[in-house]
């Protein structure tokens, strides 16, 4: 699948970057076993002019942050780059040495990391760290580094930008921060910047304007960029071109428009089309049977309320989508209908009668009806328990099942999950991601629960995968006429799979009805600035986005 | 599943030392050559082909009393780790699992007894009691119980809050199940491995005492005892002292390479096997 | 030095005071768990009665135990700790010299290994996983497996039998020397400094790593720093916090280490002291002893804790 001649043919004037045939190794040290060394990165080249920006795309483990280092002569935890060569500006870093590494380090080359939070050190302000680089490499005096850091604040729509500099790193918010690193990125006046996943960790709402800050800044600056990415909508609105990579390998690379608009390998266009799963809004029944009524709750005894006055229903077979940022409460809803926070007003009824609050009060059968999937499905099976024990044990639990009748079930709920009799005796360690939470989905239709609440059950999943589960839960759901509660903070996510929505934000359901209804206008100030930020897979959106917007996200 | 080749070289040296230690002291009487208080000799003969390890304080053979000392050694060292273990383990899975006033009153108690150091408390206590196996074992086992009950907390607390025992909870399991089914395969691993480091501790422990003159009283001796016996000789260079003081440090050494073994050996493991 | 900062060390303090009150009870009770009569444990099955009646009245015996200790505390505060029943001599002065002799063969052994171990960490680190690393890992662990007196002796055997450079005996004296008080305890402080040199610095490798393997050392390294300015710009501000948690843990070590080695080498301090009313079964110095030694391993964590409440930026810059 590897087409490593279908470079974008553009004249080769101004190159800046230009990789040849990288390969990148690491050595595995398997518990009990020989070491051996894996090749994380096969003879992957690219160029990249001055002043453009590429976009690395794929999933994890696809290499992208590797090859991204490797323009800096880095490797992180005893990578090595072991063949091909990395000539920027003309000449071949790898044959510079540790001193030739230190030079351009910080200087010709600068890097964003994902987690600027730990990316800074606590023990130093930040303005020292923002221009530690350009006086190390002595390109300017100290007062002119600092006008210039201040000057990017100001155009990185910093809040205070003479006076940030003085503040630590944990005085800052996240999305801040995230600019802040850039700043620092941009001070030294590098001709390259990689960005290795800069948005990722932030609110759907910040990283909308930390987008559009990186692109500006990129634009007025005329830098380069390697901007590395999950996420082909992200990647969309700030690269020229993009370079799909998959397992160390290079699947695809051309323009941004024929990447997204016209994909022209198999695993391109699944990228590109992973958000389409058809879904037709039933319409709610007559009575829900779960309702959850004047809710509100706080964590052990404190006056802040984490859900306020909140109120939903559940229809049977039905999904209602839970959307909001960190801290909204979406998941503190989940743990006051399972009785794990009892609420301190309101009810939760199901099947016209009140649920105990508590969940030692609550009968076997009102445990049976409401079953969990979890964000991390690692954490979800005991390691120490086989995938046949794992969900067997609601089968014996709740059914009495032994022996060949729980053996027969087990089998056919691994069939369920599209997964064969082979899985019985493996431990979760051996599984992949998507596997794991699939023996979790398993675990909780063994119960033959009428709802399953599903906390962000997609959300540490790599795109292809998380589209799978969903299309597994739509189908489940036909077959078994299970509800759920799909908590989510991917609006994609919900347009996927809900039939109706509730909006929260700082502990209050702000929107709330049948998804039609809630995804059309008029919007409510929040739930325009959340439906608004959602990254489209279109060139231009970020500016339409931006411009059209009426309230000023919260992380800012 | 336990493949001997792929055992690494120190570890299969500890576990040949310690169960060579083990050995002598529950064969000892069919093993010494002498008798423990038998005086076969003048006083602290060279080593010779008659005495390999020559003779002691008193003349009584020092192979044979190394060897009966293993004995008293292991023995009060073995129930001391088996007393803090049990008491320990067992106070601290309780008090994570059941939080509240209970985890509080003990983890308190337990706090205020670490904070005055274990030798120190240990000699408070045993300036009134009267000096016999018994206290000894006691004194040892309960002052070291708070170690094993910090640890054994902090892991079941780790645990406790993990997403696949809120899942047991969700289900509507017992806590007998919850106990014995979630945490307890699962804080294996880091107990073995505490379990070994208990027990060079305790054998350490003794050992001081002993050579204080506090711990095993003749004339029965452990080896902490039988350098206190013979530590005179040393101004004159007689080494007879160093030659129990070196079998405490080598059998510490052997059960440190077999815990650490394990330590890293189950914990590299992550999943079930093995 | 902000408010809050300075609340949080006064709480720490305040707590400090709290816990040795506790450990005086704590000790208190310790000596009289005995079941019977300590009297009559002391003076064994053959006193006389008469005898007996003197003891418990000079114990105060016949007062009700909690009455007992609020008198012990009260002379404890004022700096009276009782006399020596086997000695008739005053606890607080034959505590002062001895208590000095203590704290300066500890302050000694204290002043070789904090460096040492740094630095051997350090070296530690720098190999991480290279042969020397290996050796010193491997070293440490065979000394937290040697017990103090296997250290002591054989120094003894070596050092002052057989090639006579240092003395076996420690004897220190009032007005002697600095000189030859240096080379009395040149022995013990070398055992007590290889007591805690390997536990030490296996910690501080343990701390550094720690601060290594973080984001924002990569971060300086991907600004082109060079090996020793990362450490030294970045890592270290970071690790000093656990650092000076390490060395205050293994200096409460030392009070431990300090009982056992003073015994090997008859050195007056407040250890053989101990071990010798211990033996003696005199009540009232092994109340005093223990309860000093309570207090300086209580100082010394409290101090711990302090450094790092200093050393953290976000404690001293809150936002």
């Amino acid at each position: 699948m590897a087409d490593t001649k279908a470079k974008p043919g553009q004249p080769k004037q101004g190159l800046l970057l230009d990789i040849r045939n990288l390969r990148i190794e690491a050595t595995v040290y398997p518990p009990g076993e020989t070491p051996k060394n894996i090749v994380l990165v096969h003879d992957v080249s690219l160029t990249l002019e001055k002043g453009k920006v590429l976009g690395l795309i794929g999933e994890s483990g696809a290499g992208k942050s590797t090859i991204g280092l490797s323009s800096m002569g880095y490797g992180r935890g005893g990578v090595r780059i072991t063949g091909g060569e990395v000539i920027l500006n003309g000449r071949d870093i790898l044959k510079g040495g540790k001193e030739g590494f230190r030079k351009l380090r910080g200087r010709e080359v600068c890097y964003v990391a994902q987690s600027a939070a730990a990316a800074f050190n606590p023990a130093h302000r930040l303005m020292d760290q923002v221009v530690e680089a350009t006086l190390l490499h002595g390109t300017a005096t100290r007062a002119e580094a600092e006008k210039r850091a201040v000057a990017l604040f100001k155009k990185l729509s910093l809040p205070n930008p003479e006076t940030i500099g003085e503040r630590f790193p944990h005085q800052v918010s996240g999305g801040q921060l995230q600019r802040v690193m850039t700043a620092m990125a941009l001070c030294s006046e590098p001709d390259l910047i990689v960005f290795d996943e800069p948005t990722t960790a932030l609110d759907v709402t910040t990283q909308i304007d930390v987008l559009a800050a990186i692109k500006d800044a990129i634009r007025d600056t005329h830098v380069a960029a390697l901007y590395i990415t999950h996420d082909l909508a992200v990647v969309a609105q700030v690269s020229d071109e993009i370079m799909v990579l998959r397992h160390g390998r290079l699947v695809e690379w051309g323009g941004t428009r024929q990447i997204i608009k016209e994909p022209r390998q198999e695993y391109t266009n699944a990228l590109v089309s992973v958000h389409e799963i058809e879904h037709l809004e039933q319409k709610p029944g007559a009575t829900p049977f779960l309702s959850v009524k004047n809710v509100t709750a706080a964590y052990g005894g404190s006056h802040i309320k984490v859900l306020k006055n909140v109120s939903v229903d559940i229809y049977p077979g039905q999904t209602l989508a839970v959307v909001g940022e960190s801290g909204s409460g979406k998941s503190t809803l989940a743990r006051a209908i399972t009785g794990l926070l009892p609420p301190e007003e309101g009810t939760v009824t199901f099947d016209g009668r009140p649920l105990a609050n508590r969940l030692a009060d609550r009968p076997k059968e009102d445990l049976r009806q409401l079953q969990m999937i979890y964000q991390m499905a690692d954490v979800a099976m005991n390691p120490r328990q086989t995938v046949g024990t794992i969900i067997g044990r609601p089968l014996e639990f709740y059914f009495g099942m032994r022996g060949r009748e729980r053996d027969k079930r087990v089998a056919e709920l691994l069939d369920e999950i599209e997964m064969g009799k082979g899985f019985l005796d493996r431990y979760p360690a051996e599984l992949s991601g998507g596997q794991k939470q699939r023996v979790c989905i398993a675990r909780s239709l063994a119960a033959k629960p009428k709802l399953i609440i599903c906390d962000e059950v997609t959300s540490a999943l790599d795109p292809l995968v998380a589209n799978g589960i969903l299309k597994l839960l739509l189908n489940l759901q036909q077959h078994e006429k299970v509800a759920y509660l799909f908590i989510t903070h991917d609006l994609a996510t919900v347009k996927s799979i809900a039939d109706s929505i509730a909006v929260m934000y700082r502990g209050e359901v702000v929107r709330y009805g049948p998804k039609s209804k809630v995804l059309t206008p008029p919007f409510d100030a929040y739930t325009d600035l959340l439906l608004s930020s959602v990254p489209e897979m279109e060139i231009g959106w970020l500016e339409k986005a931006i411009k059209g917007r009426r309230m000023a996200s919260a992380g800012n | 599943m336990l493949d001997i080749k792929r055992i690494p070289i120190p570890a299969l040296i500890g576990i040949v030392l310690t169960t060579l230690f083990v050995l002598a002291a529950i064969f000892a009487p069919w093993i010494a050559p002498h008798g423990n208080g038998e005086i076969i000799g003048d006083v602290w003969e060279p080593m010779s082909s008659a005495h390999w390890l020559g003779t002691d304080n008193l003349g009584r053979d020092l192979l044979s009393r190394m060897i009966y000392g293993a004995r008293i050694t292991l023995f009060i060292a073995v129930l001391a780790t088996a007393l803090s273990f049990s008491l320990g383990a067992i106070l601290g899975f309780s008090a994570a699992v059941f939080g509240g006033w209970y985890d509080t009153l003990l983890s308190r108690l337990v706090d205020l007894l670490m904070s005055i150091p274990t030798l120190i408390m240990g000699l408070v206590v045993l300036s009134v009691l009267p000096t016999n196996l018994i206290t000894l074992i006691l004194v040892m086992g309960i002052l070291d119980s708070t170690r094993v009950y910090r640890l054994s907390r902090a892991v079941a607390v780790d645990i406790n809050v993990m997403d696949y025992v809120e899942a047991a909870k969700l289900r509507g399991e017992g806590s007998g199940w919850i106990i014995f089914r979630e945490i307890l395969p699962n804080a294996l691993s880091p107990l073995v491995s505490e379990l070994g480091l208990r027990f060079i501790y305790a054998v350490l422990f003794l050992s001081t005492l002993s050579f204080l003159g506090l711990g095993v009283q003749p004339p029965d001796a452990d080896w902490g005892g039988m350098v206190k016996e013979n530590k005179d000789g040393i101004v004159f260079g007689i080494g007879a002292a160093l030659i129990p003081a070196a079998a405490i440090a080598m059998l510490a050494i052997s059960v440190n390479l077999v815990a650490d073994w394990v330590l890293n050996r189950t914990t590299s493991l992550k999943g079930g096997r093995g | 030095m902000s408010s809050p900062i300075l609340k949080l060390i006064a709480q720490r303090i305040a707590l400090g005071i709290v816990l040795l009150l506790a450990v005086s009870v704590l000790i208190f009770a310790g000596t009289q768990i005995l079941p019977g009569d300590v009297a009559q444990a002391i003076l064994g099955q053959s006193a006389t009665p008469e005898s007996l009646a003197n003891l418990r009245e000079q114990l105060g015996l016949n007062d009700p135990a909690y009455i007992r200790y609020f008198h012990w505390l009260g002379g404890v505060v004022t700096g009276d700790l009782g006399t020596a029943m086997s000695s008739g001599q005053d606890i607080a002065t034959s505590i002062k010299g001895r208590l000095w002799n203590t704290l300066f063969l500890a302050f000694w052994a204290a002043v070789v290994a904090v460096p040492l171990a740094i630095i051997l960490g350090l070296i530690a680190v720098r190999y991480r996983n290279g042969w020397v690393d290996k050796l010193i890992s491997g070293l440490a662990l065979a000394s937290t497996s040697f017990p103090e007196f296997f250290i002591g002796y054989v120094l003894v055997y070596f050092f002052a039998v057989k090639w006579q450079i240092f003395p076996g005996i420690s004897t220190v004296y009032e007005g002697m020397p600095f000189g030859e008080r240096m080379q009395a305890i040149a022995l013990p402080a070398t055992a007590l400094t290889l007591v805690v040199l390997a536990h030490m610095m296996r910690m501080t490798r343990a701390a550094i790593l720690n601060v290594m393997q973080s984001a924002y050392v990569e971060t300086a390294e991907l600004k082109g720093l060079s090996a020793f300015n990362v450490i030294r710009k970045h890592a270290f501000p970071n690790a000093i916090a656990p650092i000076i948690n390490v060395v205050m843990l293994n200096l409460a070590y030392l009070i431990v280490g300090v009982v056992v080695v003073e015994v090997i080498f008859v050195y007056p301090g407040m250890g053989q002291y101990l071990v010798d009313h211990v033996t003696k079964r005199d009540v009232p110095v092994v109340q005093a002893v223990g309860l000093v030694f309570a207090a300086v391993y209580i100082s010394l964590n409290i101090i711990a804790d302090i450094g790092a409440i200093v050393a953290n930026p976000r404690l001293r810059h809150p936002k």
